[in-house]
C-alpha cells in the first residue's frame, strides 16, 4: 500500500515507525495547533508542534531529520494534557528523538559541557538532559 | 506516624535545603522519617518511548526496596522523582505484559506488581498530618510574605500521577496559608521552567524561566514556592544572570515550601541551609521578620 498524496511524500512505512515508537496515532491530529499555544519553548523551535505534527502524518522524514523542535521540547506535557484529539504529543516528540540517537548520534556531548556548569547544575538536570540528548 | 521515604539524589547535594528542611519539619510535626535503604537514582525523566523498557528498572527498583522493606507507601519530595515513580509504578500495577518482561529482567529481585502507593510529600501533610493541625503549630507566621505556588510540570502533569488536576494548586495553597502567608494567585504555576533544556542554554538565556519570572512580578508575587531542584535551579539560581543579560526586570526569591514550613514551625534557619539559595531569598525573609531570632 503507497500514500500518495504530495510529490514530498516519503513512505507509510515512516509513519507506522512513529506510531509505533510512540504508542500514538499521528493522523488523529486536527491541526488545531492547541498544542503550539501551549508550548513554552516554541520560541526556540524553527516549526511549531502543530508543524512537526503536520509533518509526521504525511511521513516526510527528510524534513523532520533536518528541524530542531524536539531537541527543544522539555517533556512538559503541557501540549499533552490539552489536546482535544487525545494525542500524547510528548511521546512523538520523544520518538522523533530517538529515532536519531538510536543511531548512535548525540545531540549534546557531554564533554563539550564546562565544568562549572556540571559543578552547579543539580543531578536532575544532568540525568535528564543526557537521557534526552545522548545516545 | 512512620513514614518510608525516598529522597534522590539531588536532594542528598544540591537540593539539600529541600531535603533537610522536610525531615527536620516531619520531626517537628511528630512523624518519624525512615529513608528506605539501597535506594538509587530514579532515572529523573520517564521514559516515553512503548518499546523502552530499561529506563524503567531504575525507578522499578526503588519500588522493590521499600516493598520489600515492607513499606506499603512511599513518601517522595523531588517533583521529579514523584513522576518517574509514580509513572513507572502504574505500568508495573496496570500493564500485565510490560511488568512480567521487568520482573523477569530483574530476577535478582522479588517480584513487583505496584503494590506500594508513591505519595508526594505535598499530599502526605494535607491527607496525614491536615491545614488545621500545622496552622496551630506555626510559631513565625509568614505574615505578608506574598508568595504563588510554582508547580511547573512534573508534579501536574499526565493527569493519571497528577498530585491534583492540571490548572489546581489547592494542596502548596493550602499549606502556604496555613503557614499565615499571602497566596497570590499566579497564571504561571504551571508553566514549565525550561527543565532539561539547560544543558543546551548559555546561563541565563532561558526564554521559558524569565516568561515566568516575568509574569510573576507583574502579578505582585514576591516570593515563588517550589518542590522541584530543576525549577529552582532554573528560576532561582540562573535568576542573577537573567538579570544581568536584561532578561528579567525584577528578581523573585525562590524558595522550596519545605523551606517555609520550618522556618514557620520555628525551626532553626540552619535546617533549611538558605546558603543553597540565592542570597536575595534570606534577606526577603529578614524583612518580612519571617526568621525566628537565632
Amino acid at each position: 500500500m503507497t500514500l500518495t498524496i504530495t510529490a514530498q511524500t516519503l513512505s507509510i512505512a515512516s509513519i507506522e515507525k512513529l506510531n509505533e515508537l510512540s504508542g500514538e496515532s499521528v493522523k488523529l491530529c486536527m491541526q488545531c495547533a492547541t498544542c503550539t499555544g501551549m508550548c513554552p519553548m516554541v520560541q526556540e523551535m524553527d516549526y511549531s508542534p502543530r508543524q512537526v505534527m503536520h509533518m509526521a502524518q504525511f511521513g516526510l522524514v527528510g524534513k523532520l531529520a533536518d528541524i530542531n523542535t524536539y531537541w527543544k521540547c522539555a517533556s512538559c506535557h503541557a501540549c499533552s494534557v490539552k489536546c482535544p484529539r487525545g494525542i500524547d504529543i510528548a511521546k512523538v516528540m520523544e520518538a522523533l528523538r530517538q529515532q536519531v540517537l538510536r543511531k548512535s548520534k548525540n545531540y549534546i556531548e557531554p564533554s563539550r559541557l564546562s565544568a562549572e556548569a556540571i559543578a552547579e547544575m543539580p543531578q536532575i538536570a544532568l540525568v535528564a538532559g543526557f537521557r534526552k540528548f545522548t545516545s | 506516624m512512620k513514614i518510608s521515604y525516598y529522597p534522590g539524589c539531588t536532594l542528598k547535594t544540591k537540593a539539600k535545603n529541600l531535603d533537610r528542611a522536610a525531615v527536620a519539619s516531619l520531626a517537628a510535626l511528630g512523624v518519624e522519617v525512615n529513608e528506605i535503604e539501597r535506594w538509587n537514582c530514579c532515572g529523573a525523566v520517564h521514559s516515553l518511548t512503548a518499546d523502552d523498557l530499561i529506563h524503567q528498572v531504575g525507578p522499578v527498583r526503588n519500588l522493590v526496596r521499600a516493598k520489600e522493606q515492607g513499606a506499603d507507601r512511599l513518601v517522595t519530595l523531588c517533583s521529579m522523582c514523584y513522576n518517574t515513580l509514580a509513572r513507572s509504578n502504574r505500568i508495573m500495577k496496570n500493564d500485565e505484559v510490560k511488568r512480567d518482561t521487568i520482573n523477569r529482567f530483574m530476577d535478582e529481585e522479588i517480584d513487583y506488581a505496584g503494590e506500594v502507593e508513591v505519595v508526594h510529600f505535598l499530599t502526605f501533610l494535607a491527607e496525614n498530618i491536615g491545614w488545621e493541625t500545622i496552622k496551630k503549630q506555626v510559631k513565625v507566621p509568614l505574615t505578608g510574605l506574598r508568595v504563588a505556588p510554582y508547580y511547573g510540570c512534573t508534579l501536574q502533569r499526565p493527569a493519571e500521577v497528577g498530585i491534583e488536576p492540571f490548572g489546581s494548586y489547592t494542596l502548596m495553597t493550602g499549606l502556604l496559608e496555613a503557614l499565615g502567608a499571602t497566596v497570590v494567585p499566579f497564571n504561571a504555576a504551571d508553566k514549565c521552567c525550561g527543565s532539561y533544556q539547560v544543558l543546551g542554554n548559555p546561563a541565563g538565556e532561558n526564554s521559558a524561566g524569565a516568561a515566568i519570572l516575568n509574569l510573576a512580578a507583574g502579578a505582585g508575587i514576591e516570593a515563588l514556592a517550589t518542590s522541584c531542584p530543576l525549577c529552582e535551579y532554573n528560576l532561582g539560581k540562573q535568576q542573577q544572570q537573567m538579570l544581568d543579560k536584561g532578561k528579567i526586570g525584577k528578581g523573585i526569591p525562590t524558595y522550596y515550601f519545605t523551606q517555609l514550613l520550618a522556618i514557620a514551625l520555628g525551626l532553626d534557619s540552619a535546617s533549611c541551609h538558605f546558603e543553597l539559595n540565592d542570597r536575595s531569598s534570606v534577606e526577603l525573609l529578614k524583612n518580612k521578620k519571617c526568621l525566628a531570632a537565632a
